[in-house]
C-alpha cells in the first residue's frame, strides 16, 4: 500500500481553518500541528502519552496528540489553544487561569486548557471531585495543582455567567468543515 | 508615590501569551532549522574501542555527524569547572561529545544533524559504536571502597573532602561537647536521589549570520550571559559577535543553570560550520539520562544534648553521590553542611563530607539545593531528641531557637558564596507561633485519639528550615523612559515561570510613579543586558529587583532635575504620579514624564510633534550651558547595579498531618501548613504560587520520585511513566500564612521566596509518618511497600 | 522519542484490513487507539515494519448489550463504553474496571479490546474478561475464532493472537441474578497501573448467602490471576465469612514480582487486602441486586 517514505496529504480542520499538510505517516500530530501547520501552542512534555501538555480537541474531545498519527486523523476536526479566544476574548477557562494564577512558566498550561475547555462543555458546574479527576491526568511542576483547581471551578463560574455559545470544537459540525475555503496562515 | 503596586497582588502580565499559545519556548522557534539528534551510551562506563558511522551515510536527509575527532580546539577540551573550590582536589567535567570513556548511562558521543527529528534519529540508531566494558561504580557507599574507579586517576572515587568546624562558646570542639553532654544518640539517614523534571526540557537554537560573522542562539537556560561568554570562548569568537537568548523557558529549577551542556556550544559550533540554523530539543528520556540529578546523600549524625533538648553538640558526616561529573563544584554539599544548623544556635559543630563519583548523571542543584537534605538530617535529629526525652517536637525546637533579638546572627560557617554564614533577620518563635495555631498543633493529640477509636492511624509532624537567598555576585537593571511615556526595563538574569515580568515592572511602576502598563520588562537577553549572573538560589527578585529599584531612583531623579528646571520649581517639591511630574500640592504645575525623556535628549532633527522640543532652535537649553551638560547623559536613562554583601536568610515553618492506612500502608497527606518569612513581598499571589509549587515538588521527593539505579548504573525509571511526579489527586490543598521581616540587607527588604516551599517537606512528612506509625524514619522517599516493610521490619 | 518508519495501512472494511494483515504476516502491528503502542513506537521499543491503522474500519466501531452479555467493537473506546448506561446495566464490572484506566484523556482514545491484546498484567480490562469468562473474537482471512480469556492471556505482554490475526471483538457475559461485581486496586498514583489491583464477581442464593464468589488479580502474576474463592467463603452471608481463610487462598494462589515499586512481599499483602475489600463490595452490591429482582 505504501512505503515508509510515502508522504500524505491530510486535510485537518485546526481552530475552524481548512488546513492541508503532507506528511509521512510516523508523523505524530503533535508535531504536525507545531512543525508542519506552525501552531506551537501545543507542547510537547513527554511523548509518551503521561503529562498531557499536548492534549488537544479531537473532534471535541481531549486526547494526546504525542499519541495520535496526523494521518490518522486526517478529514477531522482539531482544536488546540490557539483556538479557545471567541472573537479574540480570551475564553473563561483561559480568563479563570489568569485570575487565578493557575499557571507559571506555561508549559503544561495549553493542556490543561484544552482538557477543562472540554470538561466544563460535559460537566459545567462539577464538584471539587470532578474537577480533580479531570485534570488528573495532566502534570504540573510548577504549581502545585491548587490554583489549577482553583481556575476550573472559576471558569465554570464565569461560564455560567455568559449567555450560551457555540463552544470550540463543535462549531464545524453545523457548519460544515470541508467548504469554508478558508486558509489558515500557512507557516 | 501614589502608583502603590508594590506589594498588591497585580495579575501576570506573561499570561495574556501563554494563555493563548502565542509564548514562544525554545522548539517554537526556527521553523526551518535542521534537527540535532545524539548517540548516547547505553553503558555506565565503557572504554569507547570504536564509532562506525557507516550505515548511517545513506539516511535520506542527514546533514552531518560528528564525533569527539572533529571538534576543533577548546571544543575538543572538557567542559568547565565552573565553581572551583580548594576542597574539591578532585573536579571533573565531561568532554561535549565523549573522548575515549563514557561514564554514565546517556553520555554523549556523536552528534547528529539531519532534516528533521525523526530522521537523525533514524541516522543514530545505525551508528554502531563499540565498547570495552568496564565496572560501574553505582552506590555511594560502594564508591568509596575505592575498588573500582570512575575516574582512573580520582583515588577512592572522592572528588572533595571539606570539614568545617564551630566550636562552642566555651570553646569546646563537637566531639568534647558530645561527650560531655547528659544524653547522645547516634544514627544514620539516606536520602534518594530526585532531578528537577521542569516540562520543557533544555533546548538550543543557533543560527549564524555569515554576512555579519555573529552568532545568535537560543537556549532553554537559566543563564544567557554565562552561556554567551562560554560559547565566545570555546568558539573562538569575539563577545560582542555572540548574543545568547532565553526565550520563554518551561521551567528550569536548577537544572538549566548549568552551562554550557555539551548541545550549547556544539549547536552553535554546527550552525557556523555548515552555515544553517540548527535546533537540539532535549526529549524526554535524554533529560533523565543527561540533563541533571540531585539530593542523594547518607549522612551520620552525632549529636549531644541537655534535658531541655538544646544541642551542645552535634557532628554529621555526610557521602555525597555527585554523579560523573562536577561541573557545578560542591556547592550542593556545601549548603547542605551550613544550612543543616536551620533557625538552631548549636553550643558545637563539625561537619565533614566527601563528595564521591559514580557511574551516574552529575549531580547539579536542583531547587532547594542541598538544604532538603540537611533540613532533613537536623529536623530528624530534632524528633529523635524530643522522643527520646519525652517532649513535644515543638518544645525543643523552641528551646533551640535563635531569639528574635539576637541578629545578625552568625553561625560561625562560610557559606556557598564564600562568605561568612551570618543571619541578616528573622523571627522563629512566631513563625512556630503562627504554624502550631494554623495546624491546630495543641489540639491534635484529640484529633489523633478519636481517629485511632475510629480505627484510623494519623500522626503529625514539623519542619523548620533557614534559607540564605539572594547571593551575590551582583546583577543590574536599566531603565529607559522614552518619547512615548513607555518605561523599558531590563535585567540581565532569565525567567522560568516566576512573573518576573510582573514584578519587576511592579518595583519600576512604583518606584517612577508610572502607570504599570507603560512599563515593559524583558530579561535573560543578552542584547539588552548583558551583565548578569543568572536565576538560581532565590536571588531574582533580591539581586534584580533591587537593581531595578537603583535604576529607577536614577531615572527618579534625573527626571525630577530636568523637569524642576521645566517647571522652574525645586526638584525636592516634586512628585510622579501616573506618569506626570508635578508639584506636589498643585497638579496644575506638572509635566508629563514622556516630555522629560523628550527634553533628556537634545535633538538636532525632531521626528514628531513632541519631539520639536527638544531642537536647538525650540529655546529649551540654557546657552550658558552646554545642550548635555557636564556629567550627564542624553536620554532618560539609568543603570545600577546591585551587590550584596551577603545573602539574605529566609525562613519558614511547615507542618502536616498524614493519615497511613493500617492494611494497605497508603499514605495520604490530609493537611498541610506553611508559615512562611521572605521579608516584604513585591507580590503576594505570586509568592504564594512558588510556595505551592515547592511544596508540590517536595510532596513529591517526600512520597514518590526517585531516581532507580541497579548494579549496571541503569537508570530503571527513565520516564514519566515509572519516575512518579505527582498530579493534582497526589498534592493536597496548601494553607499558608505570612510573616515579613524585612531584610536590613537591601533597599526593599526583600528576601528570596523561589525555592522555599520544598525545603522542609521530606522532613516534615518523615516526622509525621513517625508520629502515625511510631515506627522511626530515617530514608526518604518512603512508599507503601516501604512502608509495609518496616511495619514487618518492627513486628518481628 | 520519534516512531521509526514503517509501512502505513489504512484499510477501510474488515477483509481489507485482514489482507493486509495477512501480507505483513509477523511483521504486522494493529493501530487502535495507540495508547500503548506509540508510546512503545516513540521511544523505538518496537519497530514494526508494517503498520495496519483500524481506526477508519467503521464497523468495528461498535458497542451491543443484550441479555447475554456485552460484545464490545474493537474500535469502541474506553470512554464510550464506560459512558454506556446499557453496557453498564448488563455488566457492571464494566464500568467499574474502566474507572482505574488510566486517565479520562487516555481513555477517550485508548480502545478495550486493544488493552485486551495489548495483554498487560497490569491492566484492569484483562482482569475483569477473565474474571468474567469472557472471549475475544480473532479474524484472519478466511476465517474467525473466538478464544476464552482463559486461554487468550499467555503470558506477560502476550496474547493468544496470532500473525496475520485481528481482533475484531470481544464478549463480556452478562452480570448472574443476584450477584454484584466490584473492582479495587492500590496505584502509586491516581490513574497509573496498579501495584495490586482486584476484581470480584460474588453470586448469592435467595437467602443472600455467597453460591460463589471469584476474583482475578492485578499485578501478580504473567497474566490475570483468576481464583475461585466460593469455597473458602462458603455457603454463608458476607458477614460471617472467614475472611483470613479468604484472603489466605488467594495469596496462596499469586505469584507476584518485586520492581521498582513494591517488594513482592507487599505486593502479596496487598492483593489478600484488596481481595477482601472487593469481595466484600461485590456482596453488597449483589445485596442489592437481589433486592431488584
Amino acid at each position: 500500500m505504501s512505503d515508509a517514505t510515502t508522504r500524505y496529504a491530510i486535510t485537518l480542520v485546526v481552530n475552524g481553518v481548512v488546513r492541508e499538510a503532507e506528511v509521512p505517516a510516523r508523523r505524530l500530530l503533535s508535531d504536525c500541528l507545531r512543525h508542519d501547520l506552525g501552531l506551537t501552542g501545543t507542547h510537547v512534555g513527554c511523548e509518551h502519552g503521561v503529562c498531557g501538555a499536548c492534549t488537544v480537541l479531537l473532534d471535541g474531545e481531549p486526547v494526546r496528540s504525542c499519541l495520535t498519527f496526523a494521518v490518522t486523523v486526517d478529514g477531522h476536526e482539531i482544536t488546540t489553544v490557539e483556538g479557545l479566544a471567541r472573537d479574540g476574548e480570551p475564553s473563561p477557562v483561559q480568563r479563570a487561569f489568569t485570575e487565578c494564577h493557575g499557571l507559571q512558566c506555561g508549559f503544561c498550561t495549553p493542556g490543561f486548557l484544552c482538557t477543562a475547555t472540554a470538561f466544563l462543555r460535559e460537566n459545567p458546574t462539577p464538584t471539587d471531585e470532578e474537577v480533580l479527576e479531570a485534570v488528573s491526568g495532566n502534570l504540573c511542576r510548577c504549581t502545585g495543582y491548587q490554583n489549577i483547581v482553583k481556575a476550573v471551578h472559576r471558569a465554570a463560574e464565569i461560564q455560567a455567567e455568559l449567555p450560551t455559545e457555540p463552544q470550540p470544537g463543535l462549531l464545524q459540525a453545523e457548519n460544515g468543515s470541508g467548504d469554508s475555503g478558508e486558509r489558515g496562515n500557512t507557516a | 508615590m501614589t502608583t502603590k503596586l508594590f506589594g498588591e497582588p497585580v495579575r501576570r502580565r506573561e499570561d495574556a501569551r501563554l494563555v493563548t499559545g502565542q509564548g514562544r519556548y525554545l522548539d517554537d522557534l526556527g521553523p526551518g532549522a535542521l534537527a540535532a539528534a545524539f548517540v548516547r551510551s547505553p553503558h555506565a562506563h565503557a572504554r569507547i574501542r570504536d564509532i562506525d558511522v557507516s550505515a548511517a551515510l545513506d539516511v535520506d536527509g542527514l546533514v552531518a555527524i560528528y564525533t569527539w575527532e572533529d571538534l576543533p580546539g577548546a571544543l575538543a577540551e572538557p567542559l568547565p569547572l565552573l565553581i572551583p573550590h580548594p576542597a574539591l582536589t578532585h573536579g571533573r567535567t565531561a568532554y561535549p561529545l565523549a573522548k575515549d570513556v563514557v561514564r554514565h548511562v546517556g553520555e554523549p558521543i556523536v552528534m547528529v544533524v539531519a532534516e528533521d527529528r525523526y530522521i537523525a534519529e533514524d541516522a543514530c540508531a545505525l551508528i554502531d559504536v563499540e565498547y570495552e566494558f568496564l565496572k560501574p561504580v553505582v552506590g555511594v557507599e560502594e564508591a568509596v571502597q575505592g575498588v573500582h574507579l570512575v575516574h582512573e586517576d580520582v583515588p577512592g572515587n572522592v572528588g572533595a573532602h571539606m570539614v568545617q568546624e564551630v566550636p562552642s562558646r566555651d570553646g569546646r570542639s563537637a566531639a568534647e561537647a558530645i561527650a560531655a553532654a547528659p544524653h547522645t544518640l547516634e544514627f544514620r539517614l539516606d536520602i534518594e536521589r530526585s532531578a528537577c523534571m521542569p516540562l520543557e526540557g533544555k533546548g538550543v537554537y543557533a543560527r549564524w549570520d555569515a554576512d555579519d560573522q555573529s552568532l545568535r542562539v537560543y537556549s532553554s537556560t537559566q543563564t544567557s550571559t554565562s552561556v554567551r561568554m562560554a560559547v565566545a570562548a570555546k568558539l573562538g569568537l569575539p563577545l560582542p559577535k555572540v548574543e545568547v537568548i532565553a526565550p520563554d523557558v518551561g521551567g528550569g529549577f536548577g537544572v538549566k543553570i548549568v552551562h554550557p551542556w555539551p548541545e550549547e556550544i556544539l549547536i552553535p559550533w554546527a550552525a557556523r560550520l555548515l552555515d544553517r540554523e540548527i535546533k537540539w530539543t532535549e526529549d524526554r528520556r535524554e533529560h533523565f539520562v543527561s540533563s541533571a540529578h540531585e539530593r542523594a546523600q547518607v549522612q551520620h549524625v552525632r549529636v549531644g544534648f541537655d534535658d531541655e533538648g538544646r544541642v551542645l553538640g552535634l557532628d554529621v558526616t555526610i557521602l555525597h553521590d555527585n554523579g560523573a561529573y562536577t561541573p557545578y563544584g560542591i556547592i550542593v554539599p556545601i549548603i547542605t553542611s551550613t544550612q543543616l544548623l536551620g533557625p538552631y544556635k548549636i553550643g558545637a559543630y563539625r561537619v565533614e563530607f566527601s563528595s564521591i563519583y559514580t557511574n551516574t548523571v552529575q549531580v547539579t542543584p536542583y531547587r532547594g539545593a542541598g538544604r532538603p537534605q540537611g533540613v532533613f538530617c537536623m529536623e530528624r535529629t530534632m524528633d529523635r531528641v524530643a522522643a527520646y526525652l519525652g517532649r513535644d517536637r515543638t518544645e525543643v525546637r523552641a528551646a533551640n531557637f535563635i531569639g528574635p533579638d539576637e541578629f545578625p546572627y552568625d553561625q560561625g560557617l562560610i557559606f556557598q558564596d564564600g562568605r561568612p554564614l551570618i543571619y541578616d533577620s528573622g523571627n522563629y518563635p512566631e513563625s512556630l507561633r503562627m504554624l502550631k495555631e494554623l495546624i491546630g498543633w495543641d489540639s491534635f493529640p484529640e484529633m489523633k485519639a478519636r481517629a485511632a477509636a475510629d480505627g484510623r492511624r494519623i500522626g503529625i509532624g514539623v519542619g523548620c528550615y533557614v534559607e540564605g537567598t539572594g547571593v551575590g555576585p551582583y546583577e543590574g537593571g536599566h531603565v529607559q523612559v522614552t518619547s512615548d511615556g513607555r518605561v523599558h526595563v531590563s535585567t540581565g538574569l532569565t525567567s522560568q515561570g516566576q512573573g518576573h515580568e510582573t514584578v519587576f515592572a511592579q518595583i519600576a511602576a512604583t518606584e517612577l510613579g508610572v502607570p504599570i502598563e507603560k512599563v515593559s520588562v524583558v530579561t535573560g537577553d543578552t542584547r539588552r543586558f548583558g551583565y548578569a549572573v543568572g536565576t538560581f538560589a532565590s536571588r531574582a527578585a533580591v539581586m534584580s529587583g533591587n537593581a531595578i529599584a537603583l535604576a529607577c531612583r536614577k531615572v527618579r531623579e534625573k527626571a525630577l532635575r530636568i523637569a524642576a528646571d521645566a517647571l522652574e520649581a525645586d526638584p525636592r517639591d516634586l512628585e510622579i504620579t501616573d506618569g506626570i511630574v508635578h508639584v506636589a500640592g498643585t497638579p496644575s504645575a506638572s509635566i508629563p514624564l514622556a516630555t522629560v525623556a523628550v527634553l533628556s535628549n537634545p535633538l538636532r532633527y525632531a521626528f514628531d510633534e513632541e519631539t520639536k522640543r527638544a531642537t536647538q532652535f525650540s529655546g529649551a537649553s540654557s546657552m550658558d550651558r552646554p545642550p548635555v551638560d557636564e556629567g550627564e547623559e542624553p536620554g532618560l536613562e539609568g543603570r545600577d547595579y546591585y551587590s550584596p554583601i551577603r545573602s539574605t536568610f529566609a525562613s519558614g515553618m511547615h507542618a502536616a498531618i498524614v493519615e497511613t492506612d493500617p492494611e494497605t500502608a497508603e499514605i495520604t497527606i490530609l493537611r498541610y501548613a506553611v508559615v512562611h518569612d521572605c521579608g516584604k513581598l513585591i507580590n503576594p499571589m505570586i509568592v504564594e504560587g512558588q510556595i505551592h509549587g515547592g511544596v508540590a515538588q517536595g510532596v513529591g521527593g517526600a512520597l514518590y520520585e526517585k531516581m532507580v539505579y541497579d548494579e549496571y548504573g541503569q537508570l530503571l525509571n527513565a520516564s514519566f511513566m515509572d519516575f512518579l511526579m505527582p498530579y493534582a489527586t497526589e498534592v493536597p490543598r496548601i494553607e499558608t500564612a505570612h510573616l515579613e521581616t524585612p531584610s536590613p540587607l537591601n533597599p526593599l527588604g526583600i528576601k528570596g521566596a523561589g525555592e522555599a516551599g520544598v525545603i522542609p517537606v521530606s522532613a516534615v512528612i518523615a516526622s509525621a509518618v513517625e508520629d502515625a506509625e511510631a515506627i522511626p524514619i530515617d530514608r526518604m522517599p518512603i512508599s507503601p511497600s516501604d512502608l509495609h516493610t518496616l511495619r514487618l521490619r518492627l513486628a518481628r | 522519542m520519534k516512531p521509526p518508519p514503517f509501512d502505513y495501512h489504512a484499510p477501510v472494511s474488515v477483509d481489507e484490513a485482514l489482507e493486509a494483515l495477512a501480507e505483513a504476516g509477523p511483521h504486522g502491528k494493529v493501530l487502535a487507539g495507540g495508547q500503548s503502542l506509540i508510546p512503545l513506537l516513540n521511544m523505538r521499543l518496537v519497530a514494526p515494519s508494517q503498520l495496519v491503522d483500524i481506526n477508519r474500519v467503521g464497523e468495528l466501531d461498535t458497542l451491543t448489550a443484550d441479555a447475554g452479555g456485552v460484545r464490545v467493537g474493537a474500535l469502541a473506546r474506553h470512554a464510550t463504553v464506560e459512558r454506556s448506561a446499557e453496557a453498564a446495566a448488563v455488566q457492571p464490572l464494566l464500568r467499574q474496571a474502566l474507572a482505574l484506566v488510566a486517565h479520562p484523556v487516555i481513555r477517550n482514545r485508548g480502545t478495550v479490546v486493544g488493552s485486551l491484546v495489548h495483554a498487560d498484567p497490569s491492566a484492569e480490562m484483562p482482569a475483569a474478561l477473565a474474571l468474567l469468562g469472557g472471549s475475544v473474537r480473532l479474524a484472519r482471512l478466511g476465517g474467525e475464532r473466538e478464544v476464552a480469556a482463559a486461554d487468550f492471556f499467555i503470558g506477560p505482554m502476550e496474547s493468544a493472537i496470532e500473525p496475520g490475526e485481528l481482533a475484531v471483538s470481544a464478549f463480556f457475559p452478562a452480570l448472574p441474578p443476584r450477584s454484584g461485581t466490584a473492582f479495587r486496586e492500590v496505584a502509586r498514583r491516581h490513574g497509573d497501573y496498579a501495584v495490586a489491583g482486584m476484581a470480584a464477581l460474588v453470586t448469592l442464593d435467595e437467602d443472600l448467602r455467597i453460591v460463589s464468589a471469584r476474583v482475578a488479580c492485578v499485578s501478580v502474576g504473567p497474566g490475570p490471576v483468576v481464583v475461585d474463592v466460593s469455597d473458602a467463603c462458603g455457603r454463608r452471608p458476607a458477614a460471617s465469612v472467614p475472611w483470613d481463610a479468604v484472603t489466605a487462598a488467594v495469596r496462596d494462589r499469586i505469584d507476584p514480582d518485586e520492581d521498582i515499586h513494591a517488594t513482592a512481599e507487599y505486593r502479596r499483602h496487598l492483593t489478600g487486602v484488596l481481595a477482601e475489600r472487593a469481595l466484600k463490595d461485590a456482596a453488597r452490591n449483589a445485596v442489592t441486586e437481589a433486592a431488584h429482582e
